[in-house]
């Protein structure tokens, strides 16, 4: 008679289904199926999608690199006794930045409404790119350089933490993002 | 074969109670209560350094509570209790015997064994890891190794569950099909099984590695076949939950599914599309492409989101079909005003049902979409969907469970009934409350395991903004309220099933099955044809349900879109 007995009725799947269920479940597919369309629908007409495109890169490789491009776009040091590197690198160009325990390397100066091909890797454990307060999050992973194209909009200074627990001083992975007009 | 044969039938329920298996029972469900005091006490150490006007822990000491926190709630208390489950959905209400009991204790006491192996490495200190231990972080090797031996129990014992099945269809314990109960725990021991298997393929090799056998772990590889394990065992959560909810409506309403057939394929979903489904932990890394990620987050439509949106209707139209049979036909919700909102059994369960859909499953959906994916990903919005999935949810379901099983299977009586009706609203309130609070939090991004939001003296210091901070108080203070909610429950629970009133069976005796067994029941012929008549509005039986289920959907569409329209307003991206 009940959930926690057999079935009453031997033949239980040829019993019909009642109003309630019967729409509700066409309502929850058509609802399903929408949800579905909107991921295709947003990369075709949509401007935020996560890109595709990554390697497979080895660390030194990666920081070679991250150091060459500092060398060329360099304009400054900030970040006071830590004296981290800011680039400026050309809009349009690659943009090379390390992830590694615990720090983000080097300073990015971007220009607004300009875009730039960012290349993400870590060197050693995961790590999580998490642009404040943008709220844009990416998982970084050792050995795979992900290339982003990214295209900031209002000119400001932004915050790169990291949200990917990675070791005691997780919460120190902190720095900065500046983007001008 | 020496197999005990020894049956009770429990004086208040009807229910018939084979020894071994009653006694597994209650030793499992003992391993999950201390499981869960011990994860409620790191609680608070977790909770009061994450509310930062307090920040009670120093931080080597806050990753290694919150990594032992996560593993004894979501791991230990979590699968013991569902073992117990298991065994009662097997052999209590097949009326059989367990199979192999020598096997189920075998099992217990791996996992017993393999529960303590691991806390022993988190209590070293240099097994600070999480619980997803993420590759090529690394911890000690006894990390997985408690881990393995911990799975390898609980694969054991799924399988004494499904000998079960078998033992009772060969000696005819019950006519036809089994229960719907039945069927859902299959489903989680099915689910289960797969699971466990994925946990092998990813945490024996990271045994391997971290005894220096085997040279490097890809970190991708590990968090896709980790998340195939770590995922899948959620399904088993929401498979043992949503059965739970049947039994409790079952129980307290006497409430009939229904329609067997609706609710049994919304099970076999579960088992068919949640695997990949996975997925959706993955969509904000590099190296897989979208094609990969919106076909294993929805298989073209969301299957097994819409097996959890059918038992959401089903288990409240099926009380309220019981209800309105009892003469509650009035208006749309006397059935649910007229519902027995004292008994915690009940309250628990309504509770969890709410709390899993409206705050769980909708954050959840929206999580899993690809795109959307990126304003929360690795945010404390995670905790936050999971502190209602797997705590309102499945947590609070099984302290439901557990007041109707103090009586029937510890036979004492509940001690402090006051407080226990009181102590699903608190806890699940509360709960609720820390769900949110950690969800708005996130939707501010602030990150989750971590312990200083303030950046305090850092020269690039983020400063999120004051609303950021009042979430984390917030979340503080409800906390601490989900934590006193949980220390009445094990206060009952404890006192009770130790401390509690006797209740005696008079000619308690031991029968052997073959003659203490009464054949089971023939099914009553049913006058089905006109269904429920007389009943309900509309041309509906539960009209009550279907408009609930109609706000579920509003809000469920709105917040949707209105992530989509905070998604366009930040940077552009390709
Ligand atoms: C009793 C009240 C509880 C409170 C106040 C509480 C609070 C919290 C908080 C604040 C976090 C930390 C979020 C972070 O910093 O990332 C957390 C993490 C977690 N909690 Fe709870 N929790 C409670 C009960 C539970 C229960 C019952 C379960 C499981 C059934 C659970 C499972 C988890 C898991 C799996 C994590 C994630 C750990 C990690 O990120 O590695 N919690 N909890
Ligand atoms: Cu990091
Ligand atoms: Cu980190």
């Amino acid at each position: 008679m009940s959930a926690i007995l057999p079935p009453q009725e031997r033949v239980w799947w040829k019993q019909p289904l009642d109003r309630v269920e019967l729409i509700w479940i066409v309502v929850a597919l058509i609802w399903c199926l929408i949800m579905f369309f909107m991921m295709p629908y947003w990369h075709i007409y949509g401007q935020q999608n996560l890109s595709n495109e990554a390697y497979r890169s080895k660390p030194e490789d990666f920081v070679r690199k991250t150091e060459a491009m500092i060398a060329q776009y360099k304009v400054r040091e900030d970040g006071g006794d830590l004296k981290v590197p800011v680039v400026r690198p050309p809009a349009g160009s690659d943009v090379y930045m390390v992830a590694q325990l615990w720090r983000w390397y080097p300073i990015l100066e971007l220009e607004a409404g300009k875009s730039y091909r960012i290349h993400l890797m870590s060197l050693d454990w995961l790590h999580g790119f998490s642009l404040q307060p943008e709220n844009i999050n990416i998982q970084v992973h050792p050995g795979y350089e992900h290339v982003l194209t990214v295209t900031p909009t209002n000119p400001g200074t932004y915050s790169i933490i990291c949200n990917e627990y990675c070791g005691i001083n997780h919460h120190t992975m902190v720095s900065r993002l500046y983007v001008v007009k | 074969m020496s197999v005990n044969r020894m049956f009770r039938t429990c004086p208040t329920s009807g229910l018939v109670f084979h020894e071994p298996a009653e006694k597994l029972m209650r030793w499992n469900a003992v391993a999950a209560v201390v499981s869960l005091l011990i994860g409620g006490l790191l609680a608070i150490g977790v909770v009061l350094t994450r509310w930062q006007a307090v920040h009670l822990l120093p931080p080597d000491r806050f990753y290694q509570y919150l990594t032992a926190h996560g593993l004894n709630m979501l791991v230990f208390w979590i699968i013991f209790f569902e073992i117990a489950v298991l065994y009662f959905a097997g052999s209590t209400l097949l009326k059989a015997r367990l199979a192999t009991p020598k096997m189920a204790w075998a099992a217990f006491w791996l996992m017993v064994l393999g529960a303590l192996v691991n806390n022993y490495s988190v209590l070293r200190g240099d097994s600070s890891v999480m619980f997803t231990s993420y590759a090529p972080m690394g911890a000690h090797p006894t990390f997985y190794l408690g881990l393995i031996l911990f799975a390898v129990g609980a694969l054991i014992a799924c399988f004494v569950f499904l000998g079960t099945l078998v033992v009772a269809k060969a000696e005819r314990t019950y006519h036809g099909s089994i229960p719907l109960v039945t069927f859902g725990a299959v489903t989680a021991a099915i689910i289960a099984i797969f699971t466990i298997a994925a946990g092998a393929i990813i945490l024996i090799p990271t045994f391997l590695w971290s005894v220096g056998l085997v040279p490097t772990i890809d970190s991708l590889m590990y968090r896709t076949v980790w998340w195939a394990f770590g995922h899948s065992s959620q399904q088993i959560n929401v498979s043992a939950h949503v059965a739970v909810w049947y039994a409790v409506a079952a129980i307290v309403f006497g409430a009939k599914p229904m329609s067997e057939k609706v609710s049994r394929t919304a099970f076999l979903l579960y088992i068919l599309f949640l695997q990949l489904a996975s997925a959706h932990h993955l969509l904000a890394d590099p190296g897989l492409t979208s094609h990969w990620k919106i076909f294993n987050t929805s298989y073209a439509m969301y299957l097994a989101v819409l097996a959890s949106m059918v038992h959401g209707l089903t288990v409240p139209g099926s009380i309220e079909v019981a209800q309105r049979q009892k003469g509650f036909n009035h208006g749309l919700f006397e059935w649910l005003r007229k519902a027995p909102w004292s008994n915690p059994a009940f309250s628990s369960m309504f509770m969890s049902l709410i709390g899993f859909g409206f705050l769980g499953g909708i954050s959840g959906v929206m999580m899993g979409t690809e795109q959307l994916n990126l304003i929360i990903h690795n945010t404390l919005y995670v905790p936050g969907h999971f502190h209602a999935t797997v705590v309102v949810g499945t947590t609070l379901a099984f302290m439901g469970l557990t007041y109707f099983l103090i009586p029937v299977l510890f036979r004492r009586e509940i001690t402090f009934p006051k407080m226990a009706q009181w102590q699903p609203y608190v806890f699940g309130l509360a709960m609720m409350g820390v769900s949110l609070f950690l969800m708005g939090a996130g939707t501010l991004g602030v990150p989750r395991r971590h312990w200083d939001i303030g950046f305090a003296g850092n020269a690039f210091a983020h400063e999120f903004p004051g609303a950021a901070w009042l979430m984390m108080a917030l979340a503080g203070i409800t906390g601490i309220i989900a934590i006193v909610g949980g220390g009445m429950y094990l206060l009952i629970t404890v006192w009770s099933v130790f401390l509690g009133k006797k209740i005696q069976t008079p000619g308690f005796q031991h029968v052997r099955a073959k003659d203490g067994i009464a054949p089971a029941p023939k099914p009553v012929a049913a006058a089905i044809a006109a269904h429920h008549p007389g009943i309900g509005a509309g041309g509906m039986v539960a009209p009550g349900t279907f408009a609930l289920a109609m706000v579920f959907l509003t809000a469920f569409v709105l917040y949707y879109f209105i992530n989509w329209k905070y998604l366009s307003t930040v940077w552009p991206l390709k």
